[in-house]
């Protein structure tokens, strides 16, 4: 039993890291590919060709794609990200503290997350065509409507402009401060991230919970004089999260993509704004190691995702061999 | 109260709470100790909701007018929410019918027979809790040790699940027990057992219980009284012998006459029309649209009950004229003479994904002929019957048509064999495409073939005739027919291309006997009147001396016994067939 499971995680694993090498070719593939010459956009319009290839031979440009790619991949491997073609700086020591960054913002998002809106789904179902219901609802699908950014800006007028100057507008925290030195500051960015993703959560939540607690077996724990606490925690909850687990992994996933946008609006100095910049100069050894860590993100809590889905249903975890 | 005091239902009326619409009213009945009383009616009568409110529950939208219930002494319909919690899987408790959907998937058996016990305060500590649920396990012979109990409950058969319900219902010792349909989707021989667990336990325990079902033999088998429902309303009760010996109410008579016996070659009566939903059932009895004696007396009021003889009453004006409603309309059997063969299977063998679950089956079906196949769940009757449709791609051997070898799927298959075998099947809900109108879906295949409309027309209403549904229902949708109409579209649907040879798999499980034996009746018709040669695939033993003249019994994918029907059943010859025979519950052998 347990050695199924087991081997079941390590099936996954090793499948996800397949994912991520064929991801990683793909990006490799695509921003080589760019037509736009790194060397050229970093000398500037004078350059005189000599000085070019001399760049290109220092970053490599000039090996076979094969070639280049192996060392790259190779570097990843051993630790070596490479070096910012625009900061001169190691990848590693330029990304390493803003990656950081962006996953505490993530994972505030997430941990904030993911009980409200069980919470906030479970009651909806619970109180169905009530008060609660009817406006949990009404706010979810407002703010599902509502890109981030425009989240964002309402929530910065609300609380730091216009209305009321509570909290701060942006974020002051330098590059390799720990992200909670600036607990204000982090506040907003925090605050648009759940309101992005709790919606669609607690819709699903809502929904997988209204058909358990429909089901035969829900009635039947009635039935056996279960009390209403234990027909909620013990019967329903059990059944209903793991429908809500996929949506939520993608939802993390997704959050990945939407930290960049939120990042920007507050200048919180994550991985969003690096990106941002790493594309505008065409920092190539930035842009790949930084696509390669959404990715993986993805992919990581995807595949948390399936494992958690498997363990908390009873069916799926007996059927493994 | 006295010691017999079981339950006790008086006057009792559940309304859909929108519209005040009665689902069930004027409910009087009454259980002592130790007695089973069966309640049948036909699907949508209000029986699960009569055996909910004994639980004082009622589902989402439905709520008691009025009415008192007693369990023993406690009147249980105004407890307030706790005392009700308190009352439900203690003094009272439920069997549901489907086991697989009501144990909860996430929880451990053992889990959720001790929370019912914890729920109650039974057994003090938890070692008398764990004593006391190995003691239940023992009495429904399921297993005792702490394994089984760690399972959860899709690793248990059906058969089992439904045990661990009952050891559940019965683990507080109650006074009351409400079961609800509990063998429908069992075997014979699993509901045999569970039958005999159900009767024992009662007995021994003293319990009331309340048998739901539509099942009359299964009644007949275990009930010591039956109360017979039709549209919300109970329109006879009585002692088990008396409704079935001398049935007072024309609905009753005809339920009787309509019910296929294992014991007996009966043809079986159909009637036409259905039941009205709530809100649309007409004023004084709800039988008169379909009654053969109504007259306008029977139009002014609801009938009372009245007493027709010892514990027997009927809620009819004329309970005590004895006309025989069924008469005159029975069919003779076909002859004996074996016809031509239609289809031949040699040494048929097929699986899934490399799993043989049919070994070595060799049958002739014959033209103007119905040869029965039947047997448990799982044996392999669909596989057999996809095969011959051209349905299945696994299979090997030899199925040939008028001594034409065919081809292994219906795409390789010649056009006219194709169209002479015709497949039926067993979910006339799934079956249907509910965007188009049955007409259209009828005509599908002549639009197909490039018939014109109008020719296509002419065809439907043609076929419509033959299952006798009137022209109009060609523009009617599939949600707007009842179940019964719904088979007899899909069964038009079949007839179209002018088959040789009818394939129906469990056409009428999904029905209620009054519409089965309509709808057993018309293929009867038809297989006469055109010629058709049938395979009529069932689970349900009895339905084959009605219909069938050859019966074949398969078992784990192999023949055990092939020959007329009349034979095999009235004097089987293997082991096999004879304990299936035997598990069968029949209301002839029970009056006898
Ligand atoms: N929640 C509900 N709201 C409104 N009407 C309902 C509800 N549940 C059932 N009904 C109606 O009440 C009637 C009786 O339903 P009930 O389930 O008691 O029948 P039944 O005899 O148990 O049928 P079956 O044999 O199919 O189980 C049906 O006409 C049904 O449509
Ligand atoms: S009361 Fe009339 S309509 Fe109703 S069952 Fe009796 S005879 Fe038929
Ligand atoms: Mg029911």
């Amino acid at each position: 039993m347990k050695a199924s499971i087991f081997r079941f995680v390590l099936k996954r694993i090793a499948l996800g890291l397949l994912t991520l090498f064929i991801v990683s070719l793909l990006i490799f593939a695509v921003t080589q590919a760019l037509p736009s010459d790194p060397a050229e956009a970093m000398l500037g319009r004078e350059a005189t060709p000599e000085t070019l290839e001399a760049l290109r031979a220092d970053f490599g440009l000039d090996k076979p794609i094969v070639v280049q790619y192996g060392n790259w991949l190779f570097g990843i491997l051993s630790g070596d990200l490479g070096t910012s073609y625009a900061t001169s700086i190691p990848v590693s020591e330029y990304i390493g503290p803003r990656v950081g960054a962006s996953f505490f913002l993530l994972l505030i998002a997430a941990i904030g997350s993911i009980p409200l809106s069980i919470v906030v789904g479970a009651n909806a179902a619970l109180h169905r065509d009530r008060k609660f219901d009817t406006a949990s609802s009404l706010i979810s699908l407002i703010l599902a409507a509502m890109p981030e950014f425009v989240v964002g800006t309402i929530l910065t007028i609300v609380f730091s402009t216009t209305i009321w100057q509570l909290l701060p507008a942006v974020t002051y925290l330098e590059v390799g401060a720990p992200p909670w030195s600036d607990l204000q500051g982090l506040t907003l960015p925090v605050l648009t991230l759940l309101l992005a993703v709790t919606p669609y959560v607690a819709r699903v939540m809502r929904a997988a919970m209204v058909e358990v607690l429909e089901s035969d077996y829900v009635e039947m724990a009635r039935l056996k004089g279960m009390d209403e606490r234990t027909v909620l925690w013990r019967h329903a909850m059990p059944n209903a999260v793991g429908p809500a687990f996929q949506v939520i992994a993608l939802n993390l996933a997704y959050l990945a993509g939407g930290v960049i946008i939120v990042e920007r609006l507050f200048n919180f100095p994550g991985i969003g704004s690096a990106l941002a910049d790493a594309v505008r100069s065409r920092d190539l050894p930035v842009i790949q190691f930084l696509a390669l860590i959404i990715a993986g993100v993805y992919i990581l809590t995807n595949l948390l995702a399936d494992i958690g889905t498997v363990l908390v249903t009873p069916r799926l975890r007996t059927r493994l061999k | 109260m006295s010691s017999t005091a079981g339950l006790r239902i008086v006057d009792l009326r559940l309304n859909v709470a929108a519209t005040g619409n009665d689902i069930v009213d004027d409910i009087n009945l009454k259980i002592e100790r130790g007695r089973v009383l069966g309640l049948v009616g036909e699907s949508g009568s209000g029986k699960t909701t009569v055996g909910l409110a004994v639980l004082s529950h009622a589902r989402r939208g439905v709520e008691v007018a009025h009415g008192q219930i007693f369990c023993g002494d406690t009147e249980v319909l105004g407890l307030d929410n706790e005392a009700k919690r308190k009352i439900r899987g203690g003094l009272v408790s439920y069997v549901p019918q489907d086991p697989a959907s009501s144990l909860n998937p996430a929880l451990k058996i053992g889990m959720q027979l001790v929370e019912v016990l914890e729920a109650h305060d039974f057994g003090g500590s938890s070692e008398a809790r764990k004593a006391r649920i190995k003691e239940m396990m023992a009495e429904v012979l399921l297993p005792t040790d702490d394994e089984y109990l760690e399972r959860y409950p899709h690793q248990l058969s059906g058969g089992q699940q439904q045990r661990v319900g009952l050891a559940m219902a019965f683990a507080c010792r109650p006074s009351v027990i409400v079961l609800d349909e509990p063998t429908t989707g069992l075997d014979v021989s699993t509901q045999e057992h569970v039958l005999k667990t159900i009767r024992q336990l009662t007995r021994d325990h003293g319990v009331a219980a309340l048998y739901i079902t539509h099942d009359l033999a299964v009644i007949a088998d275990l009930a010591d009284d039956v109360a017979v429902m039709y549209s919300g309303r109970v329109v006879e009760q009585g002692e088990v012998t008396e409704i079935f010996k001398n049935p007072a109410h024309p609905y009753t008579r005809h339920l009787v006459a309509a019910a296929p016996d294992i014991a007996s070659k009966k043809s079986i009566v159909g009637l036409a029309g259905r039941a009205e939903s709530p809100g649309k059932r007409p004023v004084g009895c709800a039988f008169a649209p379909r009654c053969e004696l109504a007259e306008d007396a029977c139009r002014v009021a609801f009938p009372k009950m009245v007493p027709v003889g010892g514990r027997q009453a009927a809620a009819c004006i004329k309970a005590n004229q004895k006309a025989s409603v069924a008469a005159g309309w029975a069919k003779t059997m076909s002859t004996r003479t074996l016809g031509e063969p239609a289809v031949e299977l040699v040494s048929v063998s097929a699986g899934y994904s490399g799993n043989a679950v049919v070994h070595d089956v060799s049958l002739t079906i014959r033209k103007g002929e119905c040869l029965a196949l039947v047997g448990e769940s799982g044996s392999g009757k669909t596989t057999v019957s996809r095969a011959i449709g051209g349905l299945h791609r696994e299979w090997t051997g030899s199925i040939r048509l008028n001594g034409r070898e065919l081809k292994t799927v219906a795409r390789q298959r010649a056009v006219a064999d194709r169209l002479a075998i015709q497949y039926v099947f067993q979910n006339p809900y799934g079956s249907l495409n509910p965007r188009r109108t049955v007409g259209d879906s009828i005509a599908r295949p002549l639009i197909v073939d490039g018939k014109s409309k109008h020719d296509a027309r002419r065809v439907v209403l043609d076929v419509l005739d033959k299952v006798s549904l009137p022209g109009p229902y060609a523009n009617k949708y599939p949600d707007q027919l009842s179940g019964g109409e719904r088979q007899r579209i899909a069964i038009a649907r079949a007839l179209v291309s002018e088959p040789e040879v009818l394939v129906c798999d469990e056409v009428t499980s999904a029905l209620d006997v009054l519409v089965q034996a309509a709808i057993v009746d018309l293929l009867g018709d038809l297989r006469r009147q055109l010629g058709l040669a049938m395979l009529f695939v069932t689970h349900n033993l009895p339905l084959v001396r009605s219909i069938a003249d050859e019966v074949a019994v398969m078992s784990e994918g192999r023949i055990v016994e092939v020959g007329m029907s009349e034979s095999v059943i009235g004097d089987p010859q293997q082991e096999y067939t004879q304990s299936l025979i035997s598990a069968t519950p029949s209301i002839e052998r029970s009056m006898r």
